[in-house]
């Protein structure tokens, strides 16, 4: 199976994080459904070249996020959580959101005014359409 | 306990200009370690005791559970292994060393393997081994001893001297072969994105002793950079973990190997402001390592 993975050296983020992060995004995307069966660590391991050990945490914080399930002697599968697709991209939103209020305290905004600037990029969007 | 794939314990080897001292480590089954170590740190010599080209003076060394040298002929038979040393007869053909091989281990030699690396290596059977470029060397003593797949690989600065397309290619073919929970491969370079890339398990060498040796991650997760801003008045209080302090004016660069979140708080208490945390590359940690230990041991 080809994992359609790729991690770079030249990415400040660990490794085992790009992983998590591009196996969210397939999940998030739709390209992998609920229930689906994904590559196998050593699988994984042998078409992303990077090491055993690397994949095996990103799968493992996975699992612990309800992303994916192993089942013993039959291989990993994305979960079976149909809202999961729905979840992850709910969570990207917070994170841009977060990242967004992050800027904004720093340029010393409120909360209104913050509220205020986002209203006018859903507007400003919407005109454009 | 199941079996090492490579065990090591106070193996020591004393010659008029150079020492390995007290040299241990384990690789389990089915993992990768990079053996990694500057040029004259005894990176060959330890691997020559491996393959029992060396006797150690003392120590245990064992092999897929052979111990070595005594019992070197039983664990070569699923030991390959690769140096650059190694000779080929340059008036042979391609095709002719891998007949060759082929009836030293007939019954693990893999034909239909040997034929996809072929092509995957881009080598002709009908090729002259003195006519090999030093890249095609290199893949030519690979594809020898990965077409009998034996369950240990040995290999001695595998991607020295190969471009970076080749070096791909073989980083791939070795990946492929860890697909196998059994197959085990040690390699030693001082290519550490090589190593990073690939190793599960990482072992630093200098100056003929070990200097650290574990699971890649763990190397990952210890080791950050901090940057520093403090007020000049402020003196830098001695934190546990901490390797390195390089201070100049109003801010400092700190070096941990045991890093936390206590780490940067200890800071913070005594008046400093984080700036940033960094990860660091394999070949930074590296670095850092030799540098503390050479330190201690001056001292």
């Amino acid at each position: 199976m080809h994992s359609e993975l790729t991690i770079s050296q030249a990415d400040s983020r660990p490794m085992y994080l790009q992983i998590i992060e591009q196996v969210r995004r397939r999940v998030a995307v739709g390209d992998w459904g609920p229930g689906q069966e994904i590559p196998s660590i050593r699988a994984l391991a042998a078409s992303t070249r990077v090491s055993v050990i690397t994949i095996k945490r990103a799968y493992f914080e996975l699992e612990h996020e309800g992303v994916i399930t192993t089942r013993q002697g039959r291989g990993t599968f994305v979960s079976e959580n149909v809202q999961l697709q729905q979840d992850l991209r709910e969570q990207e939103l917070d994170q841009h959101l977060a990242k967004a209020a992050d800027a904004g305290r720093e340029l010393g905004l409120g909360t209104k005014e913050l509220e205020q600037r986002l209203r006018e990029v859903v507007r400003k969007k919407e005109e454009t359409r | 306990m199941t079996t090492a794939a490579i065990e090591l314990r106070g193996v020591c080897k004393r010659y008029p200009f150079f020492a390995l001292e007290d040299v241990s480590f384990r690789l389990e089954p089915g993992q990768i370690m990079g053996f990694v170590g500057a040029n004259g740190a005894g990176k060959t010599t330890t691997i020559r005791i491996l393959m029992a080209l060396v006797r150690q003076d003392a120590g245990d060394v064992e092999l897929l559970g052979c111990r070595m040298p005594d019992e070197q002929v039983r664990a070569k038979w699923d030991v390959g292994f690769v140096s650059e040393e190694m000779k080929l007869f340059g008036g042979a053909t391609l095709a002719w060393h891998l007949g060759f091989v082929r009836s030293l281990f007939p019954g693990a030699w893999d034909d239909r393997y040997a034929a996809r690396l072929l092509q995957r290596f881009h080598l002709h059977p009908g090729q002259r081994v003195k006519g090999l470029s030093r890249g095609e060397r290199v893949k030519a003593l690979m594809l020898l001893a990965l077409a009998r797949k034996p369950r240990l690989l040995v290999l001695d600065e595998p991607t020295a001297g190969l471009d970076p397309v080749a070096r791909q290619e073989l980083i791939g073919e070795l990946m492929e072969i860890l697909q196998d929970e059994e197959r085990s491969i040690l390699f030693s370079s001082h290519n550490t994105l090589d190593v990073e890339q690939i190793s599960d398990q990482i072992t630093f060498l200098d100056r003929g002793r070990i200097v650290d040796s574990g699971d890649k991650e763990v190397f990952f997760d210890r080791w950050r950079r901090l940057s520093l801003e403090l007020p000049e008045a402020v003196a830098l209080p001695d934190v546990v973990g901490v390797v390195d302090v390089a201070r100049s004016g109003h801010t400092a660069v700190v070096t941990a190997n045991a890093f936390d979140d206590e780490l940067p708080a200890a800071y913070q208490r005594a008046g400093a402001t984080l700036r940033d945390v960094q990860r660091m590359t394999l070949e930074e940690i590296f670095v850092a390592t030799v540098m503390q230990k050479r330190k201690e041991r001056g001292a």
